[in-house]
């Protein structure tokens, strides 16, 4: 259950595939969703798009703390290269896994819209209302975004590599556990 | 009678004959007309930024009050610019085909501690009906703000028609807030 044997532990496991899917589904959501005109449609995919988002980062902050609190298992053998490249890609995953969303809730907030989670509880604006402020934050959201969803598939691409290529069964480390 | 009122200019349009109070002027810089909407649980803020209000209030005799707005929609404004644009269209507000709002009091009375009900007719998207407005009015000498808020119900007016009549996306009620900055009111 901790990092001792040569796999995650089950809440780290159920977290990564729990999130992955979350991010993947909200990205989906809001490719699709970010030019439709004004209608009930939009109206109702954007606000479940910022529910999606601050549930992906209330969640992210419990894993992080999990993952401060509960080491991952020892690098297994690979070039240093590879081993600082993997190190990396996770610590900039992390990052975005707040920014992004941080990004998203400033944008509407600048824009005029308060973020009320699931339409029930209102979230703090900590931006001021401003239109300048509210198309940088849009840049910035998206361009964040586009960083996560281009790091994902490096991320996956590895994983491939690893074990398709390099057959080192890296991949069981992660693979979801019942038991 | 009423016939000749017609000819009269707006800044005489207060009703003539019985006793009333002496008009205030209102300062537009100080004073504002906003209304919240909640939109999926969001409250979402829009503003009228055009219109004249002629206001006649005496705190020593209330009843003899009268206050009267008039609203030209094409100035609602959200601080999302397609939001706003969304809201000229036939479905809301149909700015093209009813330009003006207008609200006239009926009767003022007052409420005790600065504070006042105001009833009046509001005709807003071409339907008529009656609300009641609590005003507070904090005086200081001649210069004074009176505040209020009351809800109005966006479906008694047609606002919001056709797919947005669904309540859970667009929530019937709609506050509405207002705040005149008055100068030349008459002290006790």
């Amino acid at each position: 259950m901790t990092g001792t044997e040569l796999h995650y532990s089950r809440v780290a496991i159920a977290a990564h595939w729990l999130l992955a899917l979350l991010i993947a589904a909200n990205f989906s959501l809001g490719l699709y969703m970010h030019e439709l005109p004004i209608s009930p449609a939009r109206l109702k995919l954007f606000n479940w798009h910022k529910w999606a988002g601050i549930t992906i980062l209330a969640l992210s902050a419990l894993r992080l703390g999990w993952r401060l609190g509960h080491a991952p298992p020892p690098d297994a053998p690979m070039p240093a290269w590879q081993r600082r490249a993997a190190h990396t890609v996770h610590r900039l995953l992390y990052v975005l896994f707040f920014a992004v969303p941080l990004a998203g809730w400033g944008y509407s907030s600048a824009t005029g819209f308060p973020v009320v989670w699931f339409g029930v509880l209102p979230l703090p604006d900590w931006v001021p209302v401003d239109k300048a402020l509210a198309d940088a934050l849009k840049a910035t959201h998206r361009w964040l975004a586009m960083a996560l969803g281009a790091l994902v598939l490096v991320h996956v691409a590895a994983a491939l590599k690893h074990q398709f290529i390099d057959r080192d069964g890296l991949v069981r480390r992660m693979r979801p556990r019942w038991r | 009678m009423t016939r000749a009122l017609a000819f009269l200019p707006l800044t005489a349009w207060l009703v003539l004959g019985s006793p009333i109070a002496a008009a205030q002027k209102v300062d537009p810089a100080g004073s504002e007309l906003v209304f919240v909407t909640k939109q999926m649980g969001v409250p979402v803020e829009g503003r009228f930024q055009r219109w004249a209000a002629q206001v006649a209030l005496d705190p020593r005799s209330p009843e003899s009050g009268q206050v009267g707005l008039k609203i030209q929609m094409d100035s609602v404004a959200f601080a999302a610019p397609e939001v706003t644009a969304e809201a000229h269209r036939p479905v809301w507000l149909d700015t093209a085909k009813y330009p003006q709002a207008e609200f006239q009091s009926t009767a003022i009375r007052a409420a005790g501690g600065g504070k006042y009900e105001m009833r009046g007719r509001l005709t807003l998207k071409g339907q008529t009906h009656d609300v009641t407005v609590p005003v507070s009015l904090a005086q200081n000498g001649v210069n004074g703000t009176a505040t209020g808020s009351f809800t109005l119900k966006r479906s008694d007016f047609r606002i919001g028609e056709g797919e947005w009549t669904d309540a859970s996306l667009v929530a019937y009620e709609v506050q509405v807030r207002f705040r005149l900055a008055l100068s030349g009111l008459p002290t006790p």
